[in-house]
């Protein structure tokens, strides 16, 4: 088997998305109701013939500002969207041929961590062992251990997952994933939004992950620092395009010799400042 | 292939986690307990002093019925529903299960509950109609058995109806009650079909209510054999071997289109 574990080839999604057309105020009253009811649609290019590969033992960091596509790249890999156009292969497995296989192999986190908001956090990590088929002590044992790790209280699991914070909630998603030892891991911005602290206790995790179990990660994100931080290789992504890609020494040198940020990089090259972070 | 074992195992995935959810949502299922048995005491109340034990039975039989097979109808879209709004049916969809097994659990989960409601509603009934409802003529077995291949048809449809809430939470709901109304009105619950307008009655005539209706009255009021209904059983038969089969392959389409256009969900 070649060290490509995740490949695009040429990957188009577009979405249509309805829009109204504004007033137009020549038209009679009857004509403008009419009008009212008439949808126009407006292409979306959110992935816009993208291709790159995931080497074994890589983090991949994918790095866009918001509405850049990022979202829609991770739920092509993860099967949750078909492509257009183009392949999408994963540890060699065509992932529309060959969806179940591949979900076997992959778990994801995306930004909101969605859980059954009344059940307890042991009760959602129970429904998705079941669901993976681990035997369900087993399971509990293991989501204790990657819980602490990550610097929650194991004895909050029992509370049900609308009383514990965001952080929290976002922990137990974290370990939802690691649950089922993917040979994958997909983080859709697996930070954002949590304070330091957590924030350093997901990422040293993350770090962890990659070395003692050979998960290989592909990140997105738009905070540089973390980027900078976790990634092997980072490719910059803007209106469904990457228009750079490199690890971050090469990012960098890409725009200057001198000492530049990957912040700085990101601007010059999309033209763009990053939100909030 | 497909291991046998293990998809059991997995469907017990969603009789657990509904389950789960029942208790956590109590006050809920406390206000449906007691709209189910108010609902079927008030319609068979209208027969008391009014009408003969037969009567009253017809009804009852009709309101325990109905509401048996909406939740066979029902559950199945419901937990798509609850799904797309927790968020939580992306991580259900990325999980290597086969979509029949996720299925079959969820239609397991509707029985047993079914069972359960009715059942709780139906040893309440004597309590109203103990000494007013005569039940020495009734044949149980006969009934067991057409509920037991009806609930196929209804599974069927259930699956059907899935696919509405894959495509869109709020409608699909409206969608499927509006399915379930319909069937209601066609479906002589309450009254004889031949009541309802000449245009109407053929539509009844492929309504699986009707025929389960009438067989199960047949049972219980007039102590039918299992064999003299066995014109109806078959139709309710080929009916469920045509709409589960049918169901399974217009939920993988209604997926395979939700995937396309992006319908799981947008935000993240
Ligand atoms: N399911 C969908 N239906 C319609 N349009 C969509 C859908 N998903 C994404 N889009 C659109 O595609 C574009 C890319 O969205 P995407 O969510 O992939 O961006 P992102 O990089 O993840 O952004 P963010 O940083 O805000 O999470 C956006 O314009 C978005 O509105
Ligand atoms: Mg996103």
């Amino acid at each position: 088997m070649s060290s490509d574990v995740v490949v695009l080839n040429q990957v188009v999604k577009h979405f249509y998305r309805k829009k109204r057309l504004p007033r137009n105020r020549d038209l009679s009253g009857i004509q403008q109701f009419a009008s009212s009811f008439k949808n126009y649609k407006e292409v979306v290019k959110a992935v816009d013939g993208i291709s790159f590969q995931v080497k074994s033992g890589q983090i991949y960091g994918i790095l866009g500002a918001n509405g850049s596509g990022k979202s829609t790249l991770i739920r092509l890999i993860s099967t949750l969207l078909l492509p257009d156009s183009g392949q999408v292969n994963v540890f060699g497995y065509d992932v529309v041929k060959n969806s179940y296989l591949v979900r076997q192999m992959i778990n994801r986190v995306s930004v909101e961590a969605a859980f059954f908001k009344r059940l307890s956090a042991e009760e959602n990590l129970v429904y998705t062992a079941r669901l993976y088929g681990i035997p369900v002590m087993e399971a509990r044992r293991k989501a204790e251990h990657i819980l602490n790790k990550l610097g929650f209280d194991s004895k909050r699991m029992h509370e049900g997952m609308e009383d514990l914070s965001r952080g929290m909630q976002q922990k137990v998603a974290i370990a939802r994933a690691l649950l089922t030892s993917p040979m994958l891991l997909l983080l859709d911005e697996p930070t954002t939004g949590l304070d330091p602290t957590s924030k350093r206790d997901v990422q040293s995790f993350i770090n962890d992950v990659r070395h003692q179990q050979d998960t290989v990660v592909l990140l997105t994100t738009h905070d540089m620092v973390e980027a900078e931080k976790l990634c092997d290789q980072i490719a910059i992504i803007d209106n469904g395009k990457i228009i750079c890609e490199g690890t971050v020494k090469e990012l960098k040198l890409l725009i200057s010799q001198t000492e530049v940020t990957l912040e700085d990089v990101f601007i010059q090259l999309t033209g763009k400042t990053l939100s909030e972070e | 292939m497909l291991n046998l074992a293990r998809e059991v195992m997995v469907s017990y995935a969603f009789i657990e986690r509904n389950f789960n959810l029942l208790k956590r949502y109590l006050n809920w299922e406390i206000l449906f307990f007691t709209y189910s048995i108010v609902n079927a005491l008030t319609i068979g109340l209208i027969m008391v002093e009014r009408g003969s034990s037969e009567d009253v039975l017809y009804l009852v039989i009709g309101a325990l019925i109905w509401g048996f097979l909406s939740i066979m109808m029902r559950e199945v879209s419901d937990a798509i529903t609850w799904e797309r709004w927790e968020g939580t049916i992306e991580y259900t969809f990325i999980a290597p299960i086969h979509r029949v097994t996720h299925l079959v659990g969820s239609c397991l989960f509707a029985i047993l509950y079914g069972l359960l409601r009715t059942g709780v509603v139906l040893s309440i009934m004597p309590l109203f109609f103990g000494n007013y409802v005569d039940l020495s003529n009734s044949n149980w077995l006969t009934m067991m058995c057409v509920i037991t291949i009806s609930s196929l048809s209804f599974i069927g449809i259930g699956l059907m109806a899935a696919i509405f809430p894959l495509l869109s939470p709020e409608k699909g709901q409206a969608a499927t009650g509006i399915l379930q109304s319909i069937l209601l009105l066609i479906s002589g619950v309450y009254y004889e079909i031949d009541v309802l307008p000449v245009w109407l009655q053929p539509f009844s005539k492929i309504s699986p209510a009707t025929y389960t209706l009438r067989s199960i009255r047949a049972a219980m009021l007039d102590n039918a054999s299992i064999a003299s209904q066995k014109q109806n059983l078959l139709l309710l038969l080929i009916i469920g071997l045509i709409t589960i089969p049918f169901g399974f392959y217009i939920f993988h389409q209604g997926e395979k289109y939700a995937k396309r256009v992006g319908r799981l969900k947008r935000s993240g």
